[in-house]
């Protein structure tokens, strides 16, 4: 540290190198991967074997705790893995700092809204009463 | 190198179509019948249908290619034989997977 130079040497380093910040997201979009593979199967291999994919029998099965749980977290996990993977996408195709902050600012609000309104349909089917 | 951009693409596929069709279907069901009739409709239309195999077809090519992508995180399946095979695999196994799921939808098998 140079007389008159008042930065510590952690202030010098932080921000600097390749990645800067990054770490973090880039090992939560793997943890998450990881419980989409398990999610996601989940849901195709449960449609596969419903015995109908009519209203009646979809409600009456996402009425049970076994199924709407599962759904819950694939909604949740679904919409931060595909924020994750969106901000990847922008990032490496959008530079311009302003556009880029603007895009990704839009993806998560439609992602952090996405997941509320399908989060309220899940709480609907499962405490709203028949319909 | 084409399966690290189709894992892109597919990935923008179901973040995008993906979660608003399954948000869509979430909210059609717990509407009540009318606004299920909607999204039936628009599902079993030729443009639905297209629609719903292709992103069948994303979430298998892009689970595959996602697998590959952990794998190959350990440091492992860097050798090009191994590489290419590993990546023709995804896509071998993602057109696979998608037919028979979508044969057992139309009850084309049993």
């Amino acid at each position: 540290m140079s007389i008159g130079d008042s930065s510590t040497p952690l202030g010098k380093v932080r921000g600097l190198g390749s990645a800067r910040e990054g770490g973090e997201h880039w090992l939560t979009e793997r943890v998450t991967s990881i419980a989409l593979l398990l999610l996601g199967t989940w849901l195709i291999a449960s449609l596969l074997l419903l015995p109908g994919l009519d209203p009646r029998t979809l409600v009456e099965w996402l009425k049970s705790p076994t199924a709407v749980i599962p759904m819950a977290l694939l909604v949740v996990v679904g919409f931060k893995h595909a924020l994750d993977g969106m901000k990847v996408f922008i990032d490496d195709y959008v530079h311009e700092p302003g556009t880029n902050f603007a895009i990704n600012t839009l993806l998560l609000f439609l992602a952090v809204g996405g997941a509320a309104i399908a989060l309220y349909a899940l709480a609907a089917l499962s405490f709203g009463g028949s319909r | 190198m084409a399966v690290s951009i189709l894992h892109r693409a597919t990935g923008v596929a179901l973040s995008i179509a993906g979660l608003a069709i399954l948000t869509w279907w979430l909210m059609a069901l717990a509407l009540g019948p009318e606004a299920y009739a909607t999204f039936s409709n628009a599902a079993h239309s030729p443009i639905g249908l297209i629609v719903l195999v292709g992103l069948t077809w994303s979430f298998f090519q892009h689970l595959l290619s996602g697998i590959r992508h952990l794998v190959m995180d350990t440091g492992a399946a860097f050798e090009l034989g191994i590489n290419k095979s590993f990546a023709i695999l995804t896509i071998v196994g993602s057109l696979i997977l998608t037919a028979l799921v979508w044969a057992w939808f139309l009850g084309l098998v049993k």
